[in-house]
């Protein structure tokens, strides 16, 4: 026991010692948010939009009216023709144009049909499909207004984003991030630090003293686990404090959940380390066997329902792809164990399999 | 005093079809200073490996400090100790830090550790440089660390592989002193090399020529069953039969 905590101590010697190393850990996970946070924001603002309106009367003014003062939309212009939307589309200039017919006064009050055109640039197939909602809400809204009141029934769908009501793009990413970053800490940390002392001989030393390979690598990633629970933290708050992302669900749950997807991560490094001879292999396999999967077949940044089924049936061996389940319903929706135990049992297994394999790897390097 | 430090009967070991030691036989007593001798890839390194325990034997059997490394292999890391060819001391620790860890893992007492440390910094002139990095202390200092290290828990046989490579003569000579002084103190050292002038320092060599041993004996008992003038011959004559006059 004695030894063990020497062990310890010696690790987060090491750790403390590198101080360039120890900055880019702490400071990972902030700079990741806030770029994240400023940066990658799907949520689209200022919208230059084009109204084309060969009759101005009340009913479209009224129209005028509501996309100016939007926080969404810019009011580029209001003009009677598409002669020359094609020109300004390209030039960007615009990116939206709404394109009403003749005499919409008059079809409102007979409640005839009114056939709008809705014209978005769509080069950019997520920001154009979010544009499409924006512009089709807003449409939606005034011709109920406009349409005087005792006219026929209709259905209207008044639909209420749950969760996330004004769909800010910082509650998807986060859960994602606390993911990335524990994945980054644990697993390409371990899996760099284990490598290392097998280049540099001084994992030979260790195995030919009676400490045995279980104690090096348990001593090897407790220090790993502090840092990667303060990771969690620095995510958390600066994503509350800047973004205002809520915790609606159990902060105990939160960190203890984050405990389990260290131990996951941590097996994944110790698993990367037995195979790789050295340092640079191990960053390698880290950052293509753990980093890729993590980012892309986990949810973070492609919906899982959008991909190809091969890939989607890839992303279930992707522990970061469980991980985010649970921590988006802990986080958003205030989820408990109740609800979360398959995806808990899931990491639960796949942790336990894989420190399986990497102490049976550990024991065969003894020969 | 009686029982030899180490025993070794036949110990074999296979990688695939290739034989890297063949069934070699010898014993070392105890406070001896025996040389393991043979050109890169003749199998020293792979029974050394057998010997502490880290490599099991495909056959034969081996004792080192009373205890057989097939079926003790815990109780006989304990009784030794080992330094690598590769420096294996931590660059970003202190040298006190180096000698508690390794003091802890061979679970050396705190207050022998203490008094250990101590011994070790006067005996390699090293008392002013305690707290340093390991890292920045010259490498003829380190590699005499690393071997202090080694003994810090007081091993009945210490295993040295190629400890000298890279060190410039003085640093070596240093080395075989404490070396010296060590046996003296009852402590058997295993030592592989290629430097054939350090072989004359062993009290007995044995020359390792494709994982058999092809000479074994004191250095003049070796010259002589051979042969020849110097061992530089009677490397030659062994490695490369019918190319030495």
């Amino acid at each position: 026991m004695r030894a063990f905590l020497g062990f310890v101590r010696k690790e987060t010697l090491h750790l403390l010692r590198d101080r360039q190393t120890l900055a880019i850990l702490i400071l990972f996970p902030v700079v990741q948010v806030l770029i994240c946070g400023f940066a990658v924001r799907t949520d689209v603002e200022d919208i230059a939009i084009a109204i084309v309106d060969p009759t101005p009367d009340i009913a479209t003014n009224q129209l005028r009216e509501r996309v100016a003062t939007s926080d969404r939309f810019h009011l580029v212009e209001v003009v009677p023709g598409t002669q020359g939307l094609e020109l300004e589309f390209r030039r960007g200039t615009i990116r939206q144009a709404l394109v009403l017919p003749r005499d919409v006064e008059r079809k409102l009050g007979r409640g005839d049909s009114l056939p709008v055109q809705l014209l978005t640039d769509g080069s950019d197939p997520n920001t154009g499909g979010i544009m499409q909602g924006y512009a089709t809400a807003i449409l939606q809204r005034w011709y109920r207004d406009a349409v005087p009141a005792g006219g026929p029934l209709r259905i209207e769908a008044e639909t209420r984003l749950r969760y996330n009501p004004t769909l800010e793009s910082a509650y998807l990413f986060v859960p994602g991030l606390i993911a990335f970053v524990l994945t980054i800490m644990s697993a390409l940390m371990t899996a760099i630090s284990i490598t290392r002392e097998k280049e540099t001989g001084t994992m030979e030393m260790l195995l030919v003293s009676p400490i045995r390979p279980r104690a090096i690598v348990a001593g090897k990633v407790i220090p790993y686990i502090v840092l990667g629970f303060i990771g969690v933290v620095l995510v958390l708050v600066a994503a509350r404090t800047v973004f205002g992302v809520p915790l609606q669900g159990s902060l105990l749950l939160l960190l203890a959940e984050s405990g389990l997807y260290i131990l996951t991560a941590l097996a994944l490094g110790i698993v990367i380390s037995t195979r790789a001879p050295n340092q640079r292999a191990a960053m390698i396999a880290a950052l293509a066997g753990l980093m890729m999967p993590t980012l892309l077949l986990s949810g973070f940044i492609f919906p899982l329902d959008s991909l190809p089924w091969p890939l989607q049936w890839l992303s279930s061996v992707v522990p970061a792809r469980w991980f985010l389940t649970i921590v988006r319903g802990v986080m958003l929706k205030g989820a408990g164990l109740a609800t979360l135990w398959q995806e808990t049992l899931i990491l639960i297994g796949m942790t336990m399999f894989l420190l399986a394999m990497g102490s049976r790897k550990l024991a065969i390097r003894l020969e | 005093m009686s029982e030899p430090a180490i025993t070794a009967r036949d110990l074999t070991r296979r990688f695939g079809s290739f034989t890297a030691v063949n069934a070699i036989t010898f014993e070392v007593e105890q406070g001896e200073v025996f040389g393991f001798l043979g050109a890169n890839g003749a199998g020293k390194t792979t029974a050394m490996r057998m010997l502490i325990g880290v490599l099991q034997p495909t056959s034969g059997s081996a004792t080192v400090a009373g205890f057989d490394i097939k079926t003790q292999p815990e109780r006989v890391r304990r009784r030794i100790g080992y330094m690598s060819q590769k420096f294996s001391l931590y660059e970003d620790l202190t040298v006190r830090e180096n000698i508690t860890l390794y003091g802890g893992i061979y679970g050396v007492s705190n207050q022998d550790i203490a008094t250990r440390t101590g011994e070790i910094l006067t005996r390699i002139g090293l008392e002013h440089a305690g707290n340093e990095l390991v890292r920045d202390i010259p490498l003829g200092w380190k590699q005499q660390l690393a071997f202090s290290v080694a003994l810090l828990h007081r091993p009945g046989v210490v295993f040295l592989d190629e400890p000298t490579s890279g060190v410039d003569p003085i640093t070596r000579r240093r080395f075989w002193e404490l070396i010296y002084e060590t046996a003296a103190q009852g402590t058997t050292v295993l030592i592989t090399t290629h430097y054939l002038d350090e072989a004359e320092y062993c009290r007995r060599i044995s020359i390792m020529v494709d994982g058999a041993i092809a000479a074994m004996g004191t250095p003049t008992e070796v010259r002589q069953a051979v042969g020849a003038a110097t061992l530089d011959d009677v490397f030659l004559k062994l490695t490369r039969p019918g190319a030495a006059a």
